[in-house]
C-alpha cells in the first residue's frame, strides 16, 4: 500500500468531518424548531465522531499525533478541509445546501471506500455509512421541502445553492496522489467521485424546483492548506477551552 | 442593541424588530405526529412519543433522532395525531371487570398444570431411556 497516499486521503476526510461537524454544531440551541435542533446537533456529533475515528486510525497506522492534538493543536494551513466546510453559516438555507452537497459527497465516498484495498479504512467506511445515509435523507427532505414551499424559501435556497456550488466542486480538488490511490486500489479518485456526485444530485435538485448553476469553476485551495478568512476564527473558537489548559485530561 | 456574548449570535448581526416578534399562527410550526418504534423485525411497533412536523416525511426524519437515537430500532411509524381515535377517560369505568366472572380470565383454566405434568413425563421417559 502507498502509505503517503492513504494518509493524505484520510487526513482530508478527517479534517472535513471535524470542520463540517463544528459548523453544524453552531446551530445547537438556535435551530429553527426543537426537533430540527436535536436532529442537526445529532448529525454534528456523528461527524465529529467520524473525524475522531479517522484521526485515531491515522495515529495507529501512520504515527500522527493523537486525535485531540490533530483536532485542536495544528496550524491553520495544516488543515486539509475543503473551503465549503469552513464558511461560517449565513443562514439556514446555506446550512442546508452545504449539508446537501457535503453529505451526498460523503455518502458516495464512504460507499466506494467499502471496497478499498486498505482494509482498516474499508471497515471504518462500512461502520459509518449507515449514519451518513440518514444525513443524506435529512438533507434531501429539507431541500425538497424548502425548494418548493414558498417563493421566499425557494429564492433563499436558490441563492444559497448558487453561492455554495463552486465551493462544493472544490470538495473534489485533486490531491497529489490521485494516480497512486487509484493504482493501489485504495480509492477511486476525486474525479470519478465528482462525476458520480453530479449524477446523484442533479435529479434531486430538479425535483426540488431548484437549478444547478452552469459553472464548472471550482473554488479550490483547501486541500493544500490555503483557506478562506473564516477558518482561523473557527479554529480559535473551537480550541479555546483546550488552550486554556493544554495539560488537562478530559 | 447589546452585543450577544454567544459568538454565533453576535456574528448574525440580528437587528431588533421594534414592533416585537409577530405572533405565531396556529400550525405554523407544523402539526403533531405520534411516533411508533419497532425494536426488532416482526415485533409490534410501540408508541414512543410525539414530534411536530409540517408533513409525514419531515416527521420521520425528526422521529429518527428523537426516538431512535438512544435505543435499538429497526423501523418506525409516524401517524398524524388527528388520525388517532380514542375513548374518553370519563368512560374508563367500562374497562373494569366484575370480580364474579373468573371463568372469562385466562387464569381460570388449569392448563398450566397439564403442560407441566406432560413435560415432567417426557423428561422422565428420556432419563429412563438413557
Amino acid at each position: 500500500m502507498n502509505k503517503e497516499a492513504a494518509k493524505e486521503l484520510m487526513l482530508k476526510m478527517a479534517d472535513d468531518a471535524l470542520i463540517y461537524g463544528h459548523r453544524l454544531s453552531e446551530w445547537t440551541g438556535i435551530g429553527p424548531i426543537l426537533e430540527e435542533d436535536i436532529a442537526f446537533s445529532s448529525i454534528s456529533q456523528d461527524k465529529v465522531g467520524h473525524a475522531w475515528q479517522l484521526y485515531q486510525l491515522l495515529e495507529v497506522d501512520f504515527g500522527t499525533p493523537n486525535p485531540d492534538q490533530m483536532g485542536f493543536e495544528r496550524k491553520e494551513n495544516e488543515y486539509k478541509c475543503s473551503r465549503l466546510n469552513e464558511f461560517y453559516t449565513r443562514d439556514y438555507a446555506f446550512a442546508l445546501i452545504r449539508h446537501f452537497f457535503m453529505d451526498h459527497a460523503e455518502f458516495i465516498r464512504y460507499s466506494l471506500l467499502r471496497a478499498s484495498s486498505y482494509e482498516a479504512l474499508a471497515q471504518l467506511a462500512k461502520k459509518v455509512r449507515g449514519e451518513i445515509k440518514y444525513h443524506v435523507l435529512h438533507a434531501d427532505t429539507w431541500i425538497k421541502k424548502l425548494g418548493t414551499a414558498t417563493e421566499e424559501s425557494h429564492s433563499r435556497m436558490q441563492a444559497a445553492l448558487n453561492e455554495a456550488f463552486p465551493y462544493a466542486l472544490g470538495i473534489f480538488e485533486p490531491g497529489p496522489f490521485e494516480q497512486e490511490l487509484i493504482d493501489s486500489g485504495i480509492f477511486i479518485g476525486e474525479e470519478q467521485l465528482r462525476a458520480e456526485w453530479l449524477d446523484e444530485i442533479r435529479p434531486l435538485i430538479e425535483e426540488s424546483g431548484l437549478q444547478l448553476p452552469s459553472t464548472t469553476n471550482a473554488e479550490m485551495g483547501g486541500r493544500s492548506g490555503y483557506h478562506s478568512d473564516d477558518l482561523a476564527p473557527l479554529l480559535e473558537e473551537m480550541s479555546e477551552v483546550v488552550r486554556s489548559d493544554p495539560e488537562a485530561s478530559w | 442593541m447589546e452585543k450577544s456574548l454567544d459568538p454565533r449570535i453576535a456574528r448574525l448581526n440580528i437587528q431588533r424588530n421594534e414592533e416585537g416578534t409577530p405572533p405565531i399562527g396556529k400550525h405554523e410550526y407544523g402539526v403533531s405526529y405520534e411516533v411508533f418504534v419497532q425494536s426488532k423485525r416482526g415485533k409490534q411497533h410501540v408508541h414512543a412519543g410525539t414530534v411536530h412536523a409540517s408533513d409525514p416525511s419531515m416527521a420521520l426524519i425528526f422521529a429518527k433522532e428523537q426516538f431512535g437515537r438512544r435505543q435499538h430500532c429497526v423501523n418506525m411509524w409516524v401517524v398524524a395525531t388527528t388520525e388517532i381515535f380514542s375513548f374518553q377517560y370519563a368512560d374508563s369505568d367500562m374497562f373494569e371487570t366484575v370480580p364474579e366472572k373468573i371463568h372469562r380470565e385466562p387464569g381460570g383454566y388449569k392448563v398450566r398444570d397439564k403442560i407441566d405434568a406432560y413435560r415432567k413425563k417426557i423428561a422422565q421417559q428420556k432419563t429412563d431411556k438413557s
